[in-house]
């Protein structure tokens, strides 16, 4: 009798559905309540700053942990160093570890209905579409700016992008691995063949080899932007086969720096500084520069700018002239002919005279993608569809 | 500096590769692999030890890191395990509970666990375990670096004969295999099911969580939220696949390892195409395994009576 059904369910389907239910509203409860702390705090923190001046709340989203030596680090300290430019006029507000769903909306309508932040950066790309656009939309009178440039024209007005050309750095970190090199083979660790990662990777390239032309790039493609174990397992394929230089594009570099260490070989960083785990073989490396780019808004909004009037430009784009990127500091295994050259690259990248992609170029399959006499400023819309490997490449895009 | 030879190594790498990848990549699904099936002996299945396997290698990376000793990051990486199959024990033998839904629910709440308490060990450097140089007599260092081995890869190839002649020929084995197999016999026997099945969760967690000691400890080395990416589920499989014998999941753990190694190094003699089929190799594996082993008419053999019924 105890088989008695309900709605068609035995009492004991009923049983372990509630239970299941309610393990998993608990377990998921108690991830959403350890990353929204941060925003709390923010919150406090604006509840006792607010006094003369009245400050603005900016509001930060990133993807990952704030302090994974790589992409989510690099926002953080822009953030961190933006606020601390404009102490007392604005307020910071961040929240960790957003995947990029409807999870994103619901963080970036709490920081504006809960903190009031009337500009937000959520940071990855992947928050873009749809979930900027959708709130951009909800709230027309909150800025939005997104890094990772997907804006155009017909998207809400009040919505802007903003990034950096960073192969010009890892154009001169190909110059300063291919100097360095005994063996003359650079490795690069990638996590997908989009544009992006091509372009870090044909830039450094064209840079080793503006050096030392007979230089190879060893490309490993891992499939994704965090595979701690496939990073490692490519970089040591890579020493194997007598690569002596590793640098890599990938969410957290760490791995790959760690690793280049442990078996006595180069690297060079990306994202932020890593010099820090690979003491003796760090070179130097491409490194985001946010905290300008960060300042440069928050004081055209402090003055009162705005996307929808036009004070603010909706594509920001720059590389290391514009202060968008740099390069870390020369480990001590760099020589001293090799910081000229590389300084005086980096001098003509200053002056606005250096051009990386300009013709006669070369895929790796042999056809000619720049003909002899074109040059392509990196403002150069085709560079962000790239889709080819140049000469002196080994690697493939297809999958 | 750049000590390493510039003399490539070609084909022969791929081969080096995939067998410094059988014991570097091998050793968290051994351990893994080893406490599942201790678990699944005694009739209940512990799908929480991919949660496991993540608090394992935040504890040991934290332990380490604030103690400066790395054995005793493993040690504390295990009792984690143990306390985390303590509620999975107690839980998952309560009336009319499902050990499936359990175990999911454990998955989420060992990383939402490993999430919280890790945050701040991100950044940080940990000490280290040690590594057993085998590779010295050879001067080249592609087969150093490859015979850099650690003791808990060891330590697990101990452990699988150990299990084995465990189930086989000692009293507390047979009282494993036998409210494993029919809990009826051994609630006639004396022995108490709740009690057995609670320890053999305990040592099977506390296993998996040394596990994820190897992972953060020792290859790759370091603590990242995306750390175990999905080892701990396929450790279940290979439980399966291993058909419940310690001594098959050691191959089967070193099988896995190795094909983790296989993308990469095929993409670094030059292998570009498909790289994706390459690192999907080990799924693809399982995949294979799952459907020839599988029959709508019989249990597969070896697999414990009362594995996944309520009793």
């Amino acid at each position: 009798m105890s088989e008695k059904l309900l709605l068609g369910l035995s009492r004991r389907q009923v049983i372990r559905g509630l239970l299941a239910t309610t393990a998993f509203g608990v377990t998921v409860k108690f991830g959403t309540g350890c990353t929204s702390e941060g925003s709390e705090q923010a919150a406090a923190d604006s509840g006792t700053g607010g006094g003369d001046g009245q400050p603005i709340t900016i509001g930060f989203i990133y993807v990952g942990s704030k302090d994974d030596y790589g992409y989510n680090q690099a926002h953080a300290q822009g953030a961190q160093g933006m606020v601390d430019k404009f102490s007392g006029q604005v307020n910071l507000v961040e929240q960790a570890s957003v995947p990029e769903t409807t999870e994103v909306q619901e963080a970036m309508r709490s920081m504006i209905d809960t903190d009031g932040a009337i500009a937000l950066f959520p940071t990855s790309f992947g928050y873009f579409d749809p979930h900027i656009i959708k709130v951009a939309e909800e709230y027309p009178e909150v800025q939005f700016f997104h890094a990772g440039g997907l804006y155009n024209e017909g998207l809400p007005d009040n919505i802007g992008s903003y990034f950096g050309y960073i192969d010009e750095a890892q154009y001169i970190a190909g110059i300063v691995a291919a100097m360095t090199s005994r063996s003359g083979k650079l490795g690069f660790v990638g996590a997908k063949p989009i544009p992006q990662v091509l372009r870090n990777i044909n830039s450094y390239t064209l840079g080793a080899r503006s050096v030392k032309p007979e230089v190879t790039t060893q490309v490993i493609f891992t499939g994704n932007w965090a595979e701690p174990i496939k990073e490692a397992e490519a970089t040591n394929s890579m020493v194997d086969q007598g690569i002596d230089v590793v640098t890599c594009h990938v969410d957290s570099p760490k791995v790959v720096m760690e690793t280049a260490e442990k078996r006595g070989i180069y690297c060079t960083g990306y994202h932020a500084d890593q010099s820090a785990l690979a003491p003796k073989g760090y070179l130097t490396g491409a490194e985001w520069d946010w905290t300008n780019i960060y300042s440069k808004i928050a004081e055209d909004i402090l003055a009162g700018k705005t996307l929808v009037d036009g004070g603010i430009e909706h594509i920001l784009r720059g590389g290391l002239k514009e202060g968008f990127c740099k390069l870390s500091a020369y480990g001590s295994a760099v020589s001293a002919d090799t910081q000229k050259a590389a300084d005086d690259v980096l001098a003509q990248f200053m002056d606005g005279s250096m051009v990386i992609y300009k013709g006669e170029l070369k895929d790796n399959q042999g056809n000619v993608v720049i003909a002899s006499g074109q040059e392509m400023k990196q403002l150069d819309p085709k560079l962000e569809e790239m889709n080819y490997l140049v000469e002196g490449v080994s690697g493939s895009i297809g999958s | 500096m750049a000590a390493e030879a510039t003399q490539a190594i070609g084909w022969w790498g791929v081969l080096l590769a995939i067998a410094a990848g059988t014991m570097r990549g091998g050793t968290p699904f051994l351990f893994v692999s080893l406490g599942e099936c201790l678990t699944e002996k005694s009739g209940k299945i512990n799908l929480g030890l991919e949660g496991t396997l993540l608090t394992g290698a935040m504890t040991a990376y934290g332990v380490s890191y604030l103690t400066g000793s790395p054995w005793l990051g493993v040690i504390a990486a295990g009792i984690a395990g143990a306390l985390l199959g303590v509620i999975h024990g107690w839980l998952s033998q309560q009336p009319r509970v499902n050990d499936v839904a359990v175990g999911i629910a454990m998955i989420i709440f060992g990383s939402g666990i490993a999430f919280f308490f890790g945050k701040p060990f991100i950044q940080p450097k940990a000490p280290q375990l040690p590594t057993i140089d085998l590779g010295n007599w050879s001067d080249i260092p592609a087969l150093q670096a490859a015979l850099q081995i650690t003791p808990l890869f060891l330590l697990g190839l101990a452990i699988a004969p150990v299990m084995n002649w465990f189930f086989r020929s000692t009293r507390w084995g047979l009282f494993v295999r036998a409210v494993g197999d029919s809990p009826e016999a051994a609630r006639a026997m004396g022995v108490s099911i709740f009690k057995v099945r609670m320890l053999s969760i305990i040592a099977g967690s506390f296993l998996a969580g040394i596990g994820g000691a190897s992972l953060s400890l020792y290859y790759p080395g370091l603590w990242t939220e995306r750390i175990s990416s999905g080892q701990g589920l396929m450790a279940v499989a290979l439980v399966i696949f291993a058909r419940w014998n310690p001594i098959q999941c050691l191959w089967a753990s070193l099988l896995f390892g190795g094909a983790q190694a296989l993308g990469p190094a095929l993409q670094s003699v030059g292998i570009k195409e498909g790289y994706y089929l390459f690192n999907a190799a080990p799924y693809i594996l399982t995949l294979f395994i799952m459907i020839f082993t599988c029959s709508s008419k019989k249990m597969i053999s070896g697999a414990p009576g009362a594995l996944g019924t309520s009793s």
